[in-house]
Protein backbone atom coordinates (compact mmCIF):
# COMPACT_ATOMS: atom_id res chain seq x y z
CA UNK A 1 0.00 0.00 0.00
CA UNK A 2 2.68 2.77 1.28
CA UNK A 3 5.02 1.28 -1.11
CA UNK A 4 2.77 2.12 -4.11
CA UNK A 5 3.30 5.83 -3.69
CA UNK A 6 4.96 7.33 -6.86
CA UNK A 7 7.11 10.07 -5.16
CA UNK A 8 9.93 10.85 -8.07
CA UNK A 9 10.05 7.15 -8.78
CA UNK A 10 12.38 5.33 -10.49
CA UNK A 11 11.71 2.65 -13.18
CA UNK A 12 15.21 1.15 -14.14
CA UNK A 13 15.67 0.84 -17.89
CA UNK A 14 18.31 0.61 -20.92
CA UNK A 15 16.82 2.84 -23.19
CA UNK A 16 17.90 6.13 -25.15
CA UNK A 17 16.51 8.19 -22.67
CA UNK A 18 17.96 6.28 -19.52
CA UNK A 19 21.64 6.46 -21.11
CA UNK A 20 21.75 9.99 -21.38
CA UNK A 21 23.69 12.08 -18.55
CA UNK A 22 21.56 13.26 -15.98
CA UNK A 23 23.42 16.98 -16.69
CA UNK A 24 21.56 16.24 -20.33
CA UNK A 25 18.14 15.42 -19.22
CA UNK A 26 18.11 18.10 -16.17
CA UNK A 27 19.07 20.76 -18.96
CA UNK A 28 16.25 19.47 -21.57
CA UNK A 29 14.03 19.54 -18.73
CA UNK A 30 14.67 23.32 -18.29
CA UNK A 31 14.48 23.85 -21.61
CA UNK A 32 11.26 21.91 -22.02
CA UNK A 33 9.56 24.32 -19.45
CA UNK A 34 10.85 27.10 -20.91
CA UNK A 35 9.66 26.24 -24.79
CA UNK A 36 6.09 25.15 -23.44
CA UNK A 37 5.82 28.91 -21.33
CA UNK A 38 6.63 29.87 -24.59
CA UNK A 39 3.96 28.12 -26.92
CA UNK A 40 1.13 29.97 -27.50
CA UNK A 41 -0.33 28.58 -30.86
CA UNK A 42 -2.21 25.68 -31.42
CA UNK A 43 0.91 24.37 -34.00
CA UNK A 44 3.17 25.43 -31.17
CA UNK A 45 1.18 23.04 -28.71
CA UNK A 46 1.06 20.55 -31.30
CA UNK A 47 5.13 20.49 -31.57
CA UNK A 48 5.11 19.99 -27.83
CA UNK A 49 2.93 17.31 -27.68
CA UNK A 50 4.45 15.64 -30.39
CA UNK A 51 7.71 16.01 -28.29
CA UNK A 52 6.07 14.39 -25.20
CA UNK A 53 4.97 11.50 -26.92
CA UNK A 54 7.86 11.16 -28.74
CA UNK A 55 9.81 11.30 -25.49
CA UNK A 56 7.78 8.89 -23.51
CA UNK A 57 8.02 6.60 -26.38
CA UNK A 58 12.01 6.53 -26.59
CA UNK A 59 11.53 5.67 -22.98
CA UNK A 60 8.95 2.84 -23.15
CA UNK A 61 7.75 3.98 -20.14
CA UNK A 62 4.44 2.45 -18.83
CA UNK A 63 1.53 5.52 -19.83
CA UNK A 64 -0.42 3.20 -16.89
CA UNK A 65 2.41 4.82 -13.99
CA UNK A 66 2.40 8.51 -16.18
CA UNK A 67 -1.50 8.70 -15.07
CA UNK A 68 -0.85 7.25 -12.14
CA UNK A 69 1.63 10.23 -11.07
CA UNK A 70 -1.12 12.53 -12.42
CA UNK A 71 -3.78 11.30 -10.31
CA UNK A 72 -2.31 13.23 -6.91
CA UNK A 73 -2.99 16.65 -9.25
CA UNK A 74 -6.13 15.96 -10.97
CA UNK A 75 -7.74 18.62 -8.42
CA UNK A 76 -5.37 21.55 -9.35
CA UNK A 77 -5.64 20.79 -13.17
CA UNK A 78 -9.36 20.75 -13.54
CA UNK A 79 -9.45 23.90 -10.94
CA UNK A 80 -6.94 25.88 -13.19
CA UNK A 81 -8.61 24.79 -16.09
CA UNK A 82 -12.13 25.84 -14.54
CA UNK A 83 -10.62 29.24 -13.30
CA UNK A 84 -9.63 30.06 -17.30
CA UNK A 85 -12.93 29.06 -18.50
CA UNK A 86 -14.97 31.18 -16.14
CA UNK A 87 -12.62 34.09 -16.47
CA UNK A 88 -11.40 34.70 -19.51
CA UNK A 89 -13.15 37.61 -20.95
CA UNK A 90 -13.80 36.86 -25.33
CA UNK A 91 -16.84 37.01 -26.98
CA UNK A 92 -19.46 34.68 -25.12
CA UNK A 93 -21.07 31.31 -26.04
CA UNK A 94 -23.18 30.11 -23.33
CA UNK A 95 -24.44 32.12 -20.12
CA UNK A 96 -25.97 31.70 -16.94
CA UNK A 97 -26.12 32.81 -13.77
CA UNK A 98 -22.96 35.09 -13.18
CA UNK A 99 -20.83 33.32 -15.34
CA UNK A 100 -19.98 33.90 -18.95
CA UNK A 101 -17.69 31.07 -21.37
CA UNK A 102 -16.41 32.82 -24.05
CA UNK A 103 -14.42 31.26 -26.76
CA UNK A 104 -11.60 32.37 -25.90
CA UNK A 105 -12.45 31.34 -22.26
CA UNK A 106 -12.52 27.62 -23.72
CA UNK A 107 -9.17 27.80 -25.78
CA UNK A 108 -7.18 29.31 -22.16
CA UNK A 109 -8.75 26.41 -20.37
CA UNK A 110 -7.59 23.60 -22.84
CA UNK A 111 -3.95 25.18 -23.68
CA UNK A 112 -3.50 25.72 -19.04
CA UNK A 113 -5.10 22.02 -18.73
CA UNK A 114 -2.28 20.92 -21.66
CA UNK A 115 0.45 22.91 -20.38
CA UNK A 116 0.10 21.91 -16.60
CA UNK A 117 -0.14 17.95 -17.88
CA UNK A 118 2.56 18.33 -20.40
CA UNK A 119 5.16 20.38 -17.82
CA UNK A 120 4.42 17.27 -15.00
CA UNK A 121 4.92 14.75 -17.76
CA UNK A 122 8.21 16.23 -18.35
CA UNK A 123 9.56 16.18 -15.18
CA UNK A 124 8.63 12.91 -14.37
CA UNK A 125 10.11 11.67 -17.52
CA UNK A 126 13.30 13.25 -15.78
CA UNK A 127 12.61 11.02 -12.37
CA UNK A 128 11.40 7.71 -13.63
CA UNK A 129 13.81 7.77 -16.12
CA UNK A 130 17.08 8.59 -14.05
CA UNK A 131 18.17 7.60 -10.60
CA UNK A 132 17.96 9.92 -7.63
CA UNK A 133 21.64 9.09 -6.98
CA UNK A 134 22.72 10.64 -10.93
CA UNK A 135 19.94 13.30 -10.38
CA UNK A 136 21.89 14.48 -7.55
CA UNK A 137 25.28 14.02 -9.02
CA UNK A 138 24.15 15.70 -12.52
CA UNK A 139 22.66 18.95 -10.33
CA UNK A 140 25.68 19.05 -8.07
CA UNK A 141 27.71 19.44 -10.88
CA UNK A 142 25.25 21.96 -12.57
CA UNK A 143 25.42 24.09 -9.63
CA UNK A 144 29.25 24.26 -9.53
CA UNK A 145 29.50 27.88 -10.75
CA UNK A 146 27.41 28.92 -7.36
CA UNK A 147 30.00 28.05 -5.31
CA UNK A 148 32.04 30.83 -6.45
CA UNK A 149 29.12 33.36 -4.57
CA UNK A 150 29.57 30.89 -1.48
CA UNK A 151 26.36 28.48 -2.04
CA UNK A 152 27.40 25.17 -0.55
CA UNK A 153 26.69 23.25 -3.37
CA UNK A 154 28.26 20.31 -2.22
CA UNK A 155 25.91 19.95 1.13
CA UNK A 156 22.66 20.70 -0.63
CA UNK A 157 23.51 17.67 -2.68
CA UNK A 158 24.71 15.56 -0.58
CA UNK A 159 21.62 16.42 2.01
CA UNK A 160 19.29 15.68 -0.69
CA UNK A 161 20.77 12.55 -1.95
CA UNK A 162 20.77 11.33 1.59
CA UNK A 163 16.87 12.47 2.21
CA UNK A 164 16.16 10.89 -1.36
CA UNK A 165 18.11 7.91 -0.02
CA UNK A 166 15.77 7.33 3.29
CA UNK A 167 13.06 7.96 1.76
CA UNK A 168 12.15 4.19 0.60
CA UNK A 169 14.05 3.38 3.96
CA UNK A 170 11.27 5.37 5.95
CA UNK A 171 8.23 4.21 4.06
CA UNK A 172 8.83 0.83 4.67
CA UNK A 173 9.99 1.66 8.24
CA UNK A 174 6.62 3.04 8.48
CA UNK A 175 4.59 -0.09 6.96
CA UNK A 176 6.25 -2.46 9.61
CA UNK A 177 5.56 -0.46 12.24
CA UNK A 178 2.36 0.12 11.15
CA UNK A 179 1.87 -3.68 10.44
CA UNK A 180 2.99 -3.85 14.07
CA UNK A 181 0.53 -1.79 15.82
CA UNK A 182 -2.35 -3.13 13.95
CA UNK A 183 -1.21 -6.57 15.41
CA UNK A 184 -1.94 -5.11 18.58
CA UNK A 185 -5.45 -3.84 17.13
CA UNK A 186 -4.50 -0.36 15.96
CA UNK A 187 -7.02 1.07 13.90
CA UNK A 188 -5.27 3.86 11.45
CA UNK A 189 -8.59 3.32 8.91
CA UNK A 190 -11.88 3.93 10.23
CA UNK A 191 -13.63 6.55 13.49
CA UNK A 192 -13.51 10.37 13.09
CA UNK A 193 -10.87 12.94 12.47
CA UNK A 194 -10.16 13.31 15.91
CA UNK A 195 -9.74 9.18 16.89
CA UNK A 196 -7.66 9.30 13.45
CA UNK A 197 -5.41 11.69 14.33
CA UNK A 198 -4.89 10.06 17.75
CA UNK A 199 -4.34 6.60 16.18
CA UNK A 200 -1.06 8.47 14.68
CA UNK A 201 0.62 8.52 17.44
CA UNK A 202 1.52 5.11 18.09
CA UNK A 203 2.91 5.26 14.61
CA UNK A 204 4.67 8.60 14.59
CA UNK A 205 6.58 8.22 18.46
CA UNK A 206 8.38 4.97 16.78
CA UNK A 207 8.78 6.38 13.40
CA UNK A 208 10.91 9.85 15.10
CA UNK A 209 12.49 7.66 17.50
CA UNK A 210 14.26 5.66 14.54
CA UNK A 211 14.96 7.97 12.17
CA UNK A 212 16.92 10.13 14.38
CA UNK A 213 18.69 6.95 15.51
CA UNK A 214 19.90 6.60 11.79
CA UNK A 215 20.45 10.13 11.42
CA UNK A 216 23.20 9.02 14.27
CA UNK A 217 24.11 6.09 12.49
CA UNK A 218 24.92 7.33 9.58
CA UNK A 219 26.58 10.24 10.84
CA UNK A 220 29.29 8.09 13.00
CA UNK A 221 29.89 5.37 10.00
CA UNK A 222 30.54 8.60 7.58
CA UNK A 223 32.79 10.18 9.69
CA UNK A 224 34.31 6.67 10.27
CA UNK A 225 34.91 6.82 6.22
CA UNK A 226 36.48 10.29 7.17
CA UNK A 227 34.09 12.02 5.85
CA UNK A 228 35.00 15.86 5.15
CA UNK A 229 33.16 17.66 2.86
CA UNK A 230 33.63 18.31 -0.85
CA UNK A 231 37.27 18.46 -0.56
CA UNK A 232 39.35 16.41 -3.51
CA UNK A 233 36.68 13.44 -3.46
CA UNK A 234 36.90 11.39 -6.53
CA UNK A 235 33.84 9.46 -7.88
CA UNK A 236 33.29 5.77 -8.54
CA UNK A 237 30.95 6.59 -11.41
CA UNK A 238 32.17 10.15 -13.06
CA UNK A 239 29.58 11.66 -15.64
CA UNK A 240 30.72 11.90 -18.87
CA UNK A 241 28.68 13.27 -22.24
CA UNK A 242 28.81 11.62 -24.80
CA UNK A 243 27.66 12.29 -28.52
CA UNK A 244 24.06 11.24 -27.89
CA UNK A 245 24.24 13.66 -25.46
CA UNK A 246 25.08 16.94 -27.55
CA UNK A 247 22.95 15.54 -30.21
CA UNK A 248 20.11 15.55 -27.84
CA UNK A 249 21.00 18.92 -26.37
CA UNK A 250 21.22 20.35 -29.76
CA UNK A 251 17.35 18.99 -30.69
CA UNK A 252 16.11 20.61 -27.50
CA UNK A 253 17.37 23.72 -28.39
CA UNK A 254 16.23 23.58 -31.80
CA UNK A 255 12.79 22.60 -30.51
CA UNK A 256 13.02 25.85 -28.21
CA UNK A 257 14.11 28.26 -30.57
CA UNK A 258 11.87 27.23 -33.09
CA UNK A 259 9.24 27.87 -29.97
CA UNK A 260 10.06 31.05 -29.78
CA UNK A 261 10.66 31.54 -33.63
CA UNK A 262 6.96 30.59 -34.01
CA UNK A 263 5.76 32.61 -30.90
CA UNK A 264 7.63 36.13 -32.34
CA UNK A 265 5.81 35.50 -35.40
CA UNK A 266 2.35 35.04 -33.64
CA UNK A 267 1.20 31.56 -34.92
CA UNK B 1 -11.15 -31.79 15.62
CA UNK B 2 -10.30 -28.73 13.10
CA UNK B 3 -7.38 -27.44 12.90
CA UNK B 4 -6.49 -23.66 14.43
CA UNK B 5 -5.09 -22.57 11.16
CA UNK B 6 -5.77 -23.92 7.82
CA UNK B 7 -4.42 -22.27 4.65
CA UNK B 8 -5.41 -23.05 0.86
CA UNK B 9 -3.68 -22.45 -1.89
CA UNK B 10 -2.06 -19.32 -0.69
CA UNK B 11 -0.09 -17.19 -2.82
CA UNK B 12 1.08 -13.39 -2.57
CA UNK B 13 2.82 -11.42 -5.24
CA UNK B 14 4.45 -7.75 -4.39
CA UNK B 15 3.71 -4.94 -6.41
CA UNK B 16 1.83 -6.94 -9.38
CA UNK B 17 1.91 -5.56 -12.54
CA UNK B 18 5.21 -2.82 -12.14
CA UNK B 19 8.64 -3.82 -13.08
CA UNK B 20 9.11 -5.26 -9.47
CA UNK B 21 6.66 -7.61 -9.66
CA UNK B 22 8.19 -10.38 -6.93
CA UNK B 23 5.95 -13.50 -6.27
CA UNK B 24 7.12 -14.05 -2.41
CA UNK B 25 5.15 -17.20 -1.46
CA UNK B 26 3.11 -19.80 -3.83
CA UNK B 27 0.12 -22.43 -3.37
CA UNK B 28 1.37 -23.17 0.37
CA UNK B 29 -1.04 -25.39 1.88
CA UNK B 30 -1.08 -26.22 5.36
CA UNK B 31 -2.93 -26.98 8.70
CA UNK B 32 -2.24 -26.59 12.43
CA UNK B 33 -3.65 -28.49 14.90
CA UNK B 34 -4.61 -26.34 18.33
CA UNK B 35 -1.76 -26.60 20.81
CA UNK B 36 1.41 -27.51 18.58
CA UNK B 37 4.89 -25.77 18.55
CA UNK B 38 5.92 -25.15 14.91
CA UNK B 39 8.89 -23.82 14.15
CA UNK B 40 9.21 -21.83 10.82
CA UNK B 41 12.29 -22.27 8.81
CA UNK B 42 14.07 -20.58 6.24
CA UNK B 43 16.37 -18.64 4.28
CA UNK B 44 16.33 -15.28 3.97
CA UNK B 45 13.70 -14.19 1.54
CA UNK B 46 12.45 -17.90 1.95
CA UNK B 47 8.54 -16.11 1.85
CA UNK B 48 8.06 -16.62 5.79
CA UNK B 49 7.66 -13.61 7.00
CA UNK B 50 5.43 -12.75 4.10
CA UNK B 51 3.68 -16.50 5.32
CA UNK B 52 2.61 -15.40 9.09
CA UNK B 53 1.37 -11.87 7.94
CA UNK B 54 -1.07 -13.51 6.24
CA UNK B 55 -2.30 -15.22 9.33
CA UNK B 56 -3.51 -12.52 11.28
CA UNK B 57 -4.73 -10.66 8.14
CA UNK B 58 -2.04 -8.34 8.12
CA UNK B 59 -1.48 -8.97 4.68
CA UNK B 60 -4.45 -9.74 1.99
CA UNK B 61 -3.53 -13.41 0.06
CA UNK B 62 -3.40 -12.61 -3.74
CA UNK B 63 -5.45 -16.12 -4.40
CA UNK B 64 -5.95 -19.18 -1.62
CA UNK B 65 -7.63 -18.48 1.79
CA UNK B 66 -7.05 -18.25 5.53
CA UNK B 67 -8.88 -19.72 8.22
CA UNK B 68 -8.82 -19.39 11.49
CA UNK B 69 -11.26 -21.97 13.33
CA UNK B 70 -12.56 -23.33 9.95
CA UNK B 71 -13.62 -19.42 9.18
CA UNK B 72 -12.28 -17.37 6.25
CA UNK B 73 -10.72 -14.59 8.08
CA UNK B 74 -11.01 -12.13 5.23
CA UNK B 75 -15.12 -12.66 5.21
CA UNK B 76 -15.65 -9.29 6.37
CA UNK B 77 -13.22 -6.21 8.13
CA UNK B 78 -14.49 -7.02 11.81
CA UNK B 79 -13.51 -10.57 11.44
CA UNK B 80 -10.01 -9.96 10.13
CA UNK B 81 -9.46 -6.90 13.11
CA UNK B 82 -10.99 -9.74 15.83
CA UNK B 83 -8.75 -12.40 14.27
CA UNK B 84 -5.82 -9.99 15.38
CA UNK B 85 -6.79 -10.23 18.64
CA UNK B 86 -6.81 -13.94 18.34
CA UNK B 87 -3.72 -14.56 16.65
CA UNK B 88 -1.06 -12.48 18.01
CA UNK B 89 1.89 -11.58 15.51
CA UNK B 90 5.11 -10.44 17.39
CA UNK B 91 7.68 -8.54 14.79
CA UNK B 92 11.66 -8.91 14.43
CA UNK B 93 12.83 -6.41 16.28
CA UNK B 94 9.45 -5.47 18.00
CA UNK B 95 11.40 -2.79 20.48
CA UNK B 96 11.11 -0.42 17.67
CA UNK B 97 7.22 -0.56 18.04
CA UNK B 98 6.95 0.69 21.77
CA UNK B 99 5.97 4.21 21.29
CA UNK B 100 3.71 4.68 24.95
CA UNK B 101 5.66 7.15 27.58
CA UNK B 102 5.11 3.90 30.28
CA UNK B 103 6.19 0.12 30.11
CA UNK B 104 2.29 -0.29 31.60
CA UNK B 105 0.26 1.56 28.97
CA UNK B 106 2.39 0.14 26.28
CA UNK B 107 1.54 -3.18 27.48
CA UNK B 108 -1.86 -2.07 27.84
CA UNK B 109 -1.81 -0.68 24.41
CA UNK B 110 -3.59 -4.31 22.99
CA UNK B 111 -6.18 -4.93 25.70
CA UNK B 112 -7.21 -1.71 24.94
CA UNK B 113 -7.86 -1.76 21.37
CA UNK B 114 -9.75 -4.48 22.51
CA UNK B 115 -11.85 -2.26 24.39
CA UNK B 116 -12.09 -4.29 27.89
CA UNK B 117 -12.38 -3.28 31.36
CA UNK B 118 -10.26 -1.16 33.53
CA UNK B 119 -9.79 -3.81 35.99
CA UNK B 120 -9.68 -7.07 32.87
CA UNK B 121 -6.85 -5.00 31.08
CA UNK B 122 -5.07 -4.66 34.46
CA UNK B 123 -5.03 -8.64 35.44
CA UNK B 124 -3.71 -8.86 31.71
CA UNK B 125 -1.08 -6.67 31.52
CA UNK B 126 0.40 -7.75 35.09
CA UNK B 127 -0.26 -11.10 33.89
CA UNK B 128 1.79 -10.86 30.50
CA UNK B 129 4.91 -8.53 32.57
CA UNK B 130 4.63 -12.03 34.48
CA UNK B 131 5.16 -14.24 31.71
CA UNK B 132 8.16 -12.41 30.69
CA UNK B 133 9.88 -11.46 33.76
CA UNK B 134 9.16 -7.83 33.60
CA UNK B 135 9.48 -6.09 37.03
CA UNK B 136 6.50 -4.16 38.26
CA UNK B 137 9.08 -0.97 39.40
CA UNK B 138 9.99 -1.01 36.17
CA UNK B 139 6.01 -0.21 35.01
CA UNK B 140 5.92 3.60 35.27
CA UNK B 141 9.35 3.58 33.26
CA UNK B 142 9.69 5.09 30.30
CA UNK B 143 9.69 1.97 27.90
CA UNK B 144 12.41 3.80 25.70
CA UNK B 145 15.22 4.03 28.45
CA UNK B 146 15.19 0.53 28.99
CA UNK B 147 17.90 -2.10 27.61
CA UNK B 148 17.55 -3.89 24.75
CA UNK B 149 16.70 -7.15 26.13
CA UNK B 150 14.28 -5.44 28.55
CA UNK B 151 12.50 -3.44 25.25
CA UNK B 152 12.17 -6.71 23.56
CA UNK B 153 10.43 -8.72 26.22
CA UNK B 154 8.31 -5.29 26.74
CA UNK B 155 7.00 -5.83 23.15
CA UNK B 156 6.67 -9.38 23.52
CA UNK B 157 4.13 -8.75 27.30
CA UNK B 158 2.01 -6.11 24.67
CA UNK B 159 0.76 -8.78 22.69
CA UNK B 160 0.85 -11.61 25.21
CA UNK B 161 -1.46 -9.02 27.13
CA UNK B 162 -3.79 -9.73 24.73
CA UNK B 163 -4.02 -13.56 25.73
CA UNK B 164 -3.94 -14.78 22.02
CA UNK B 165 -4.85 -18.69 20.86
CA UNK B 166 -1.77 -18.41 18.98
CA UNK B 167 1.13 -16.48 19.20
CA UNK B 168 3.50 -16.17 16.36
CA UNK B 169 6.91 -14.79 16.80
CA UNK B 170 9.64 -13.84 13.96
CA UNK B 171 13.05 -14.21 14.83
CA UNK B 172 12.25 -13.17 18.69
CA UNK B 173 15.98 -13.98 19.10
CA UNK B 174 17.61 -11.76 16.50
CA UNK B 175 20.84 -9.48 18.14
CA UNK B 176 20.08 -10.28 21.45
CA UNK B 177 23.58 -11.87 23.56
CA UNK B 178 23.07 -16.01 24.75
CA UNK B 179 21.14 -15.43 28.47
CA UNK B 180 19.23 -12.93 26.31
CA UNK B 181 17.93 -15.53 23.71
CA UNK B 182 17.66 -18.01 26.37
CA UNK B 183 15.56 -16.20 28.34
CA UNK B 184 13.19 -15.28 25.57
CA UNK B 185 13.11 -19.03 24.65
CA UNK B 186 12.15 -20.18 28.13
CA UNK B 187 9.44 -17.17 28.14
CA UNK B 188 7.70 -18.67 25.17
CA UNK B 189 7.68 -22.47 26.65
CA UNK B 190 6.35 -21.20 29.47
CA UNK B 191 3.55 -19.52 27.88
CA UNK B 192 2.97 -22.58 25.75
CA UNK B 193 2.94 -24.79 28.60
CA UNK B 194 0.59 -22.28 30.88
CA UNK B 195 -2.10 -21.28 28.30
CA UNK B 196 -1.61 -24.27 26.16
CA UNK B 197 -1.76 -21.77 22.90
CA UNK B 198 -0.29 -22.73 19.57
CA UNK B 199 3.29 -21.27 19.29
CA UNK B 200 5.09 -20.63 15.64
CA UNK B 201 8.49 -19.82 15.98
CA UNK B 202 9.62 -18.16 12.94
CA UNK B 203 13.97 -18.69 13.08
CA UNK B 204 16.74 -19.08 11.03
CA UNK B 205 18.41 -21.01 13.94
CA UNK B 206 17.99 -24.63 13.60
CA UNK B 207 19.70 -25.03 16.97
CA UNK B 208 16.94 -22.98 19.16
CA UNK B 209 14.07 -24.92 16.99
CA UNK B 210 15.20 -28.45 16.86
CA UNK B 211 14.91 -28.67 21.06
CA UNK B 212 11.78 -26.79 20.91
CA UNK B 213 9.58 -27.68 18.47
CA UNK B 214 6.86 -30.42 17.98
CA UNK B 215 6.47 -29.77 14.24
CA UNK B 216 9.54 -28.41 11.86
CA UNK B 217 8.62 -26.39 8.60
CA UNK B 218 10.88 -25.21 6.10
CA UNK B 219 10.15 -22.36 3.77
CA UNK B 220 12.25 -22.82 0.32
CA UNK B 221 11.25 -19.68 -2.43
CA UNK B 222 8.00 -19.42 -1.64
CA UNK B 223 7.06 -22.89 -0.96
CA UNK B 224 6.93 -25.74 1.76
CA UNK B 225 9.93 -27.89 0.76
CA UNK B 226 10.12 -29.72 4.27
CA UNK B 227 7.33 -30.34 6.82
CA UNK B 228 8.46 -33.42 9.31
CA UNK B 229 9.00 -33.69 12.77
CA UNK B 230 12.43 -32.89 14.25
CA UNK B 231 13.81 -35.54 14.62
CA UNK B 232 13.15 -36.60 10.79
CA UNK B 233 14.18 -33.55 9.26
CA UNK B 234 18.04 -33.71 10.48
CA UNK B 235 19.00 -36.40 8.51
CA UNK B 236 18.19 -34.58 5.26
CA UNK B 237 21.08 -32.58 5.89
CA UNK B 238 22.44 -32.37 2.40
CA UNK B 239 19.03 -30.77 1.53
CA UNK B 240 19.01 -28.71 4.30
CA UNK B 241 22.10 -26.94 3.34
CA UNK B 242 21.27 -26.92 -0.65
CA UNK B 243 18.68 -24.44 1.01
CA UNK B 244 21.23 -22.36 2.65
CA UNK B 245 20.25 -23.86 5.99
CA UNK B 246 22.47 -24.49 8.78
CA UNK B 247 21.53 -28.11 10.68
CA UNK B 248 22.68 -28.21 14.61
CA UNK B 249 25.95 -29.22 15.56
CA UNK B 250 25.19 -31.94 17.38
CA UNK B 251 23.47 -33.34 14.24
CA UNK B 252 26.98 -32.76 11.95
CA UNK B 253 28.65 -34.42 15.11
CA UNK B 254 26.71 -37.16 14.47
CA UNK B 255 26.91 -37.34 10.76
CA UNK B 256 30.46 -36.92 10.73
CA UNK B 257 31.16 -40.02 13.10
CA UNK B 258 28.50 -41.91 10.71
CA UNK B 259 31.10 -41.06 7.81
CA UNK B 260 34.28 -42.30 9.76
CA UNK B 261 31.69 -45.87 9.99
CA UNK B 262 30.15 -45.69 13.50
CA UNK B 263 26.67 -46.62 13.80
CA UNK B 264 25.13 -43.61 15.39
CA UNK B 265 21.49 -42.30 14.61
CA UNK B 266 21.73 -39.48 12.07
CA UNK B 267 18.53 -38.16 13.88
CA UNK B 268 20.81 -36.87 16.80
CA UNK B 269 19.17 -33.07 17.04
CA UNK B 270 20.62 -32.08 20.82
CA UNK B 271 23.66 -31.85 22.99
CA UNK B 272 21.85 -34.31 25.45
CA UNK B 273 20.69 -36.89 22.58
CA UNK B 274 24.64 -36.79 21.20
CA UNK B 275 25.47 -37.69 24.71
CA UNK B 276 23.31 -40.60 25.02
CA UNK B 277 24.60 -41.76 21.42
CA UNK B 278 28.10 -41.70 22.17
CA UNK B 279 27.56 -43.12 25.35
CA UNK B 280 25.70 -45.90 24.41
CA UNK B 281 28.19 -46.68 21.39
CA UNK B 282 30.71 -46.90 23.80
CA UNK B 283 28.91 -49.19 26.17
CA UNK B 284 28.47 -51.62 22.84
CA UNK B 285 32.43 -51.67 22.94
CA UNK B 286 33.09 -52.17 25.68
CA UNK B 287 30.73 -55.57 25.44
CA UNK B 288 32.95 -56.81 22.46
Amino acid sequence: MLKDITLGQYFPGNTIVHRLDPRTKLILTVVFIAALFTAKSYISYGIMLLTVAVCIGLSRINLKSIFKGLKPLVFIIILSGLLNLLYTQGKPIVEFWIFTISWEGVRAAVFMILRIMMLITGTFLLTYTTSPIALTDGMEILMNPLKKIKVPVHELAMMMSIALRFIPTLIEETDKIMSAQKARGADFETGKLTDRAKALLPLLVPLFVSAFRRADELATAMECRCYHGDESRTRMKTLKMENIDFAALVLGIMLLAGIIVLSVFGL
Amino acid sequence: MTPIIKVEGLTHVYSEGTPFKKVAIEQIDLEIPEGQFLGLIGHTGSGKSTFIQHLNGLLKPTSGRVLYKGEDIARSKEATRDVRFKVGLVFQYPEHQLFEETVYRDIAFGPKNMKLSEAEIDERVREAAGFVGVPEELFQRSPLELSGGQKRRIAIAGVLAMRPDVLILDEPTAGLDPSGRESILSNVVNYHKASGATVILVTHSMEDVARLAQRLIVFHNGRVAIDAPPSQIFSRAEELRSMGLEIPKSTAIALRLRELGLPISPSVYTVEQLKNAILSLREEAKKC
